[in-house]
Parts: C-alpha cells; structure tokens; sequence
C-alpha cells in the first residue's frame, strides 16, 4: 500500500513549511492554493522576522524574546508555545539563510539586526523592504524542488471548500474547487493542514490585507466544528495610507522619525494643508500624550484617530483620514532614513510626502485569533518536538497554521513574530502531521463513498443555486457593508450596545445575501460565484469574532471596551493604597478573564465558552505600565 | 499639471474563454481621485454597464497584494505590460486600453495562466539543493555586503511575466525559456551553496530554448517593474556558459 497522503491548503509562509516536512517525513503532500503560492499574503510583510540573534553586543536573550512575546500578548497565549517559537527562531532563521534567502547583511557578511517597535534589543532579521516576499521564495523554491522529485503535487487556482468528515468524526481530505471550470471535486487524504492566511477583508477596504485574505476556509472548517478563538483580537495599524482598494502600510518608522500626526482645528476645513497655518493645526497626540507624542503605542495612537475622527469630528474634510506630516523635517534625512515609505506613498498616492503631507487612518492589519489548536507540553516546559497533538484542532486529523490559528500572539501581537510564527508553525504543523499519519491504524477502513458523494452534492447545490440567483443585491456591495459594518462597530474601540446591533445588522446582511443577483453568466472563471461564495462564510466568521467581542467586558491588548477599563490611578505607584488598591482589582480582572475564548459554531449566534491559559512559563505578577 | 477629466474610460478587449474569439468593450465610469487600475476594475465589477449602458458579466482579471509585490495583476495597459495596482489612473492617458498579458494563454478576459513561468524556474534548478529544511546548528554561509546588494536585485523577481510579455523571443511556439527564469540561474549560480550546482544550471540554459534564443533585445529590462538588471544578467551567463562550453569540451567540469 502506498503511504497515506497529506493534504495542505495554502501556500504562505506557513503552508510551505507545513509542505516540505510532510514531504521530507516521505508523505506525498498535495498543496492547494487559490493562485500561484508564491503570489500569497506574505509576499506583502515588508518589516522583518524577529530571532534572537544577539550579534549586535545587547546581550539580547532568549529569555527576553519570550516575555516580550508573552507581554506583548497581555499573558493571553498559552505559554509553552511561545518558549519553543522563540527558543527555535535562530535555528529558523538559519535554515531560510541556507535556503538561499537574501537576508541583509552586516560588514563583516553575518545576518544583520534591525530595532522594531516595542523591544529594547536588536533583534529583527530583514532582507532589505522586503523580507516576506523573500521568506516566502526561499520556502517556494525548496517546495519546486521537491515537486520535481514528485514529493509534492501542486493544485494552483483551486478553492478549498469543505473537509471530508468521517463516521468517526475524523478529517480525511478536502472538497475542493477549480476556479476555472468550477468543478467541484473531492480529494481523500488522512490528513489536512490548514494555512490558509488571515482574514482582514471582512474590515475592507480599511485593511493592509491582501484581496485574499478573506478567512473564508477557516470559516468553512469553523462551520464543520473546529473551534475559533480569540476572535475579538484584532490589531489595528494606527497610519495606513488610504485608497480605494485597500489602504496601504505606512511602517512605524514614520512616527519614530519625527512624523508628526494632526488634523486641522476647524472641522471640515478644506485648505491645502501646507496653507494652514501652525496654530490652527491640532497635533492631538502631542496633546494628549506628553510623555511620548508621535511615538506612542500602536494602539494608543489607533485609538487616538478614531476619537478625533469619529467623536470630536475632526477628520480631514469631516472624514475618515487624519495627517502624517514629514515636511517638516530634513529632506535629505527623511530621504535616507525612509526611503522605502516613500517609494510606496508616492507609487500608490502619486504625491510626495516631502512635499505634503500624507493622509493616514488606522487599518485592520492581523488577527491574533483564529483556529483552535493543541500543543503537547515538554518536560522543559517547550512544546514537545513531534507530538501529534501540536497544531491539531479539535477535529482529528485537521491541523491548522500559520495566521489561521490563534497560538502565538495572544491580545497582541509584536512587530516582526508573525512571519516567525507562520514558519515556525508551519514547520511544527507539518511534523505532527507526518507523526499523525505514522500512528494511523493501517487497517482503518476507508473513506465511505456515500460520504464523499454527500458532500459533493451539497457543494454542487450551492453553485446551481448561485448561477441562478437573480435576485436585487450585490455581492461586492454587501462586502462593502461588512467592511463598513465591522470598521465601525467591531473595531478599534468597542461598546456593548454596538456589538449587539452588529450582530443583528450580520443576520440582515446574511438575510440580504440571499437575495443576490449574481450577474455574471459566464460558468467559466466565474468570479463573482467564487466571491459570493467567500463572502457567505465571511458573514459567518464576522459574528464569531462580533459575539467574541460582545463577551468579553474588559480591555486588554487590541481589544478595547472603554466601559470596562481600568486606569492606573494617576500619579501613585506601587506601595501607595490607590496603586495597591489598583493592582487588587489588576488581579480580580485577571481572574475572571485571563482565558481563551472558544467560538463554537451554532446558527444563528455561536455559542461561547472559554479554556484556562497555560502560564506555566511566565504568571502575571504585574500590571504593565508604561509611565 | 493636466487638467482632471471627470470620467475614466476604459477600453477593455475581452474574452469569455482560452478558445473564444476576443472583443472590445467600452466602459466609462466616473472619476475620482487616487484610483488605480485595479480599484477601478473593482469600482467596475459593482455596476458593469458599457458606456452605451448595456449590462454585462463583470470583467476577470487577478490581484491580491494591490502592493505591487505579488505580480497578480500584471496586464498591457496602453500597450505596455505593466502591474495594474500600480497603475494611477491620474497618470494615464485616456481612454485607458486594457488588454491580457501577451504570449500568455488567455483564460478569460484579462486573466491569463503564466505556468510557463513557474515551469521555467524547474527547468533551469532555480533552487539551492539543500539536506532539508532543518536545522544543522551551523552558522548561515557568509555573505558579502556587496554581493548581497547584487543579488538582491534578482530575488525580487514577483514572476509578474512583464519581461517576458515584452520579449520578442518568448511565446507559444517558442522554447525560449524568457529572462526572469535565466535571472534567477544568475542568482542561484552566486550563492555560495548555489554555486555548487552551477553546471547543471548552466547545461539547462545550454540547452534548446536558453540562453541562445535570446535575442538581446532588450525589451525586458525596459519594462520590469521592479528594475531587475535582466540584460546585465544575461550578459553574465553569457560569460559562464562559454567558460563551461570550454570545461565540457576539456572534461573538467
Ligand atoms: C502589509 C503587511 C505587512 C506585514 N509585515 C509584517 C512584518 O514585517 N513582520 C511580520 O512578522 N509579519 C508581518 N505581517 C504579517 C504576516 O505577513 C502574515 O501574518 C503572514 O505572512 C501570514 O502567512 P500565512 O502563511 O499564514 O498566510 P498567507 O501568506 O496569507 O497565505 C495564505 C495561503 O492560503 C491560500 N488559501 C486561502 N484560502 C484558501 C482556500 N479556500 N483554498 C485554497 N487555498 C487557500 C492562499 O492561496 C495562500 O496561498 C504583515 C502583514 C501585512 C498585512
Ligand atoms: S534581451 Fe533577450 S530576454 Fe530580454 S527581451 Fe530581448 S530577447 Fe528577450
Ligand atoms: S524580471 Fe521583472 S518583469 Fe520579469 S517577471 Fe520578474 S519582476 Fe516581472
Ligand atoms: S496586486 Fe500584487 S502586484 Fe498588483
């Protein structure tokens, strides 16, 4: 008999991973992804990939790296994941540099260091402005080699849909469609690693996210069981570049420079921004944050723009964008210290920052949530190398990865360790997978076909009624209602009352999708049935990550309730009552929410639970501040 | 500076599958600022009503980045192949013409398949042959800063096919396997571990539909969006296969 197969869905960073060890383990691994795999999301990460390197004489440590993670992450990731991630990232990093990844360099040839935001230490590995695109190449390549060999078998330009589940509750293999001839086809396989990228276009267009990050597969297996959690973790980039289509980056590098953020005092003034004069402008992070100004936190600054914009109604011309200003400052010191940032603004704004200022507002950039998954814990307090049960959601035999999942990052996550999550991931995705398949029952019986053609039918249902469908909605303008509905109320700031009409405004949506027009009759290629078909499970996915966010009344990380927050008393500190008092009720909030939100599917709402963290590596004993 | 016009047309040459004849179809659409090809097209796919306000299926094509990064949405707009998400409409002239990538096969409208691209790159090794994707504990292998600022030219290759719509030598009938696979064997071939499988790179590009077809051109470093040096890599391979023609002849490889 032939080895049993591995099917990966997905071709980023994490995919590819996930690929070659299922076929360095001697799996033959079919690879599924919606376009060419080196076309994926991870091309776009322009920043970095954190490892500790600790070539730059900071004794920088490992030890650093996992509190900073954790930290960063307000203690909501379970621990012994996040030791092994950071443990493993210079052995990571290494093994991309083999790979022939173009990696920048110091003078002496070794692997150079760059400062991201919120660490003290050097610690972030970048190939020029474009260390993703570069990442994912040196995975590519090694994956055409090995389907050269035949170890791999690549389906390009065909849509996961569905899991095939057995009697027994266990994956084994995947529906899926051609996104040409719209044959809808199934692939039996003993098991599914799942990669298949976030999913920041439910907030289109305010998103740095690729057209394709929709979360529509993790939707799907969602819907089919698997558990999504922390969905209401969401960061938001506080200066992306607006457009139509999707809003741009604009690195932190921006803020940390000198730029400085404004809007105009008098609402909906309409001059020339150059024209208005000093003190007719309001620097409102200045004002509100003294001690840091421009470079305060992400999310400070995120929150910041939203309450000039949308409360106080001071956005540019009344709407939604505020100002980056860089004209301020040396031509030639912006010119060489932010080089890349201005390539992209003038190439995709076609005006130039040293001229004008540029218009910014915040964008959903990644979601710390995702698909549930497992980890075995190590004797060292690591996650145990191999075991079956690291990356497995809970349905037997499905692994999910990469962005997909929830396991690194927690409330938030660090600049420059999602690219480290997504391989590392990937990697260990692909070896419990390789060790799953080893531990398989060879006498287990076959796949029933009375399963396959079930499902089958019922995806081929779906398309007959699509190509049918004449009703009077749009497909592309109910997208562009979800990504207004979700930036509005599931964003950067959250209240209760929101949260619920949201929900009720996600039936309405779904109601209204009933009732498209597709508008195409072309069967072949037929885009708006395979985005109609994406923008049914987006709904879905919209009200896990909504009821996840109506559950939870705290703040902590990217979520942000401000009926629940609880401030540092201003100026008392540790040892006075006020702060004593403070971190008493620190500790009772930690009590009632330091724990993973589980979002089971259930129509119409899904249900709710919640799981204990695992801090076994580091408990929170203090609250963080930032004074 | 031009005056603005308050509508952008679009003539946009269609074809409803790989083996339908194309047509043209004039659509215009109301302008706004900082539009680019790709969000126009988006704008489009909402209401595709031709300028004579006949309703038809909505325009296919691809992207994904709108970064100018993934080479997705790579079409001839006025005549040049080019990205569409990088294309401002504000820099173009009007009526702005669309057409499918050339020497690609169309598959529908202005989506084309480019796996010759990717079939390409496994003929000519474009890879580092390595143990696995493990780790082996040692240090990376030392790289120049100088070299690496060479090389990094050609690893931004995002296989967006431009150069090889623009090349005269590459398309259905030809084997040529075009410029950005003959780039990455320049890369490949200065690796430090890459460089040990240099012969085999080298006897790929030796063979039928290599290095020789090209013509010298020079169309493709015209219009690679990302200014990759394609014609100073070529000139490169020139020099390491007549130095391996010289090896074979002499048997010392
Ligand atoms: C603008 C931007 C900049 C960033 N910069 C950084 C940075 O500097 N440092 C950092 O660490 N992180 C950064 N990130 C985050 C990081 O890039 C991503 O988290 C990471 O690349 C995700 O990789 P992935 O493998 O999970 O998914 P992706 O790269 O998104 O890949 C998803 C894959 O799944 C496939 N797929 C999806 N659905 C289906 C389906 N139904 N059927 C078949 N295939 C499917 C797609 O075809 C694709 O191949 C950035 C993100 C953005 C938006
Ligand atoms: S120089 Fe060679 S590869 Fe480039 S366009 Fe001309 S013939 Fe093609
Ligand atoms: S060399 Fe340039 S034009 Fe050619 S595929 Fe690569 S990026 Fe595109
Ligand atoms: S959409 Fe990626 S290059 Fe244009």
């Amino acid at each position: 008999m032939s080895a049993p197969g591995a099917i990966v869905v997905g071709g980023g960073l994490g995919g590819l991973w996930a690929s070659l060890r299922l076929a360095e383990a001697g799996f033959p691994v079919r690879l599924f992804s919606l376009f060419e795999v080196k076309r994926s999301h991870s091309v776009c990460a322009q920043g970095g990939i954190n490892a500790v390197l600790d070539t730059k004489g900071e004794r920088d440590s490992i030890e650093q790296h996992i509190l900073d993670t954790i930290k960063g992450g307000e203690y909501l990731a379970n621990q012994p994941p996040i030791k092994s991630l950071c443990e493993q990232a210079p052995g990571l990093i290494g093994t991309f540099a083999r790979m022939g990844v173009t990696f920048s360099r110091t003078p002496e040839g070794g692997l150079d260091l760059r400062l991201f935001g919120g660490v003290k230490h050097r610690r972030t590995c970048f190939a020029g402005a474009s260390t993703g695109q570069q990442l994912l190449y040196g995975v590519d390549q090694q994956v055409r080699r090995l389907e050269s060999l035949g170890r791999v078998e690549k389906f390009e330009w065909w849509e996961f849909l569905s899991l095939l589940i057995d009697a027994d509750g266990r994956c084994r293999g995947i529906l899926a469609m051609d996104l040409r001839s719209l044959e809808v086809r199934a692939f039996p396989a003993e098991t599914v690693v799942l990669a298949s990228g976030g999913f920041g276009q439910l907030y289109a267009p305010k998103t740095t996210t690729s057209t394709n990050s929709t979360g529509a597969a993790a939707s799907r297996v969602y819907q089919q069981g698997a558990w999504f959690a922390n969905g209401e973790f969401f960061q938001f980039h506080p200066t992306a570049m607006l457009g139509h289509d999707k809003t741009r980056l604009m690195s932190e590098a921006a803020r940390g420079e000198g730029g400085r953020v404004w809007v105009p005092r008098t609402p909906g003034d309409r001059r020339d921004p150059t024209r208005i004069p000093e003190r007719e402008r309001f620097y409102f992070l200045e004002e509100f944050f003294p001690a840091y100004g421009n470079t305060v936190a992400r999310d400070e600054a995120s929150r910041a723009i939203w309450r000039v914009t949308r409360e106080l109604g001071l956005g540019i011309g009344g709407g939604d964008r505020v100002y980056l200003d860089l004209t301020h400052l040396d031509r030639r010191f912006v010119a060489t210290r932010l080089g890349a940032i201005l390539e992209i603004y003038r190439k995709f704004a076609g005006s130039d920052p040293l001229d004008t200022p540029m218009e910014i507002f915040p964008a959903a950039h990644y979601g710390m949530g995702g698909l549930w998954v497992d980890f075995e814990r190590d004797a060292d307090g690591g996650m145990r190398p191999g075991s079956a049960r690291n990356h497995a959601t809970n349905i037997p035999g499905l692994y999910a990865c990469g962005e997909c999942d929830y396991a690194y990052h927690g409330a938030n996550r660090l600049g420059a360790n999602s690219l480290l999550s997504a391989s590392f991931s990937g990697r260990v995705a692909g070896e419990a997978a390789a060790n799953y398949l080893r531990g398989l029952d060879p006498a287990r019986p076959a796949l029933a076909e009375t399963v396959i053609e079930a499902e089958r039918r019922r995806q081929e249902t779906i398309n007959q009624r699509l190509l049918g469908a004449d009703g009077e909605e749009n497909p592309y303008t109910l997208h562009q209602a979800l990504g207004a509905l979700m930036t509005e109320r599931v964003g950067v700031v959250r209240d209760n009352a929101g949260l619920e009409q949201a929900l009720d405004e996600l039936d309405r949506l779904e109601a209204r999708l009933a009732r498209i027009g597709l508008g195409e009759a072309n069967r072949w290629a037929n885009q708006t049935l395979i985005f109609t078909r994406q923008l049914a499970d987006m709904i879905v996915l919209a009200k896990a990550v909504t009821a996840s966010a109506l559950a939870r009344d705290e703040c902590r990380g990217a979520h942000h309730k401000p009926d629940f927050e609880l401030p540092i008393p201003e100026g008392s500190f540790p040892g006075d009552p006020e702060f004593e008092d403070y971190r008493a009720r620190w500790r009772e909030n930690n009590t009632r929410w330091l724990k993973t939100t589980l979002a089971e599917y259930a129509a119409p709402r899904p249900r709710i639970h919640y799981q204990a963290v695992d801090l076994s590596v580091c408990p929170p004993s203090e609250p963080r501040d930032y004074r | 500076m031009r005056e603005t016009p308050s509508t952008i047309e679009l003539r946009i040459r269609r074809q409803d599958g790989p083996d339908t004849p194309p047509y043209w179809e004039t659509f215009v659409l109301p302008h706004a600022p900082d539009h680019n090809v790709v969000s126009v097209l988006m704008a489009l796919r909402e209401h595709p009503l031709t300028h004579d306000g006949r309703r038809v299926d909505p325009v296919c094509w691809d992207h994904n980045c709108m970064e100018e990064v993934c080479g997705s949405c790579a079409m001839l707009i006025n005549g040049v192949p080019r990205p569409a998400c990088s294309a401002l409409i504000d820099q173009l002239e009007q009526p702005i013409v669309l057409e499918p990538l050339p020497k690609f096969p169309v598959v529908r409208d202005l989506l084309v398949d480019r796996s010759a691209i990717d079939a390409g790159l496994r003929k000519v090794h474009a890879w580092i042959e390595i143990d696995g994707a493990w780790d082996t504990h040692e240090p990376p292998p030392r790289i120049a800063p100088q070299q690496w600022a060479a090389d990094y030219l050609y690893s931004r290759c995002m296989s967006c096919g431009c150069c090889m719509a623009a090349c005269p030598q590459f398309g259905a009938g030809a084997d040529f396997v075009g410029p950005a696979p003959l780039a990455q064997v320049r890369l490949m071939n200065a690796h430090p571990t890459g460089r040990h499988d240099k012969t085999e790179r080298l006897h790929a590009i030796m063979a039928e539909g290599g290095l020789s077809d090209c013509g010298n051109a020079q169309n493709c470093v015209r219009v690679c969006p990302k200014a990759i040096p394609l014609t100073t890599a070529i000139g490169e391979l020139g020099r390491q296969t007549t130095i391996q023609a010289l090896k074979d002849l002499f048997g010392s490889s």
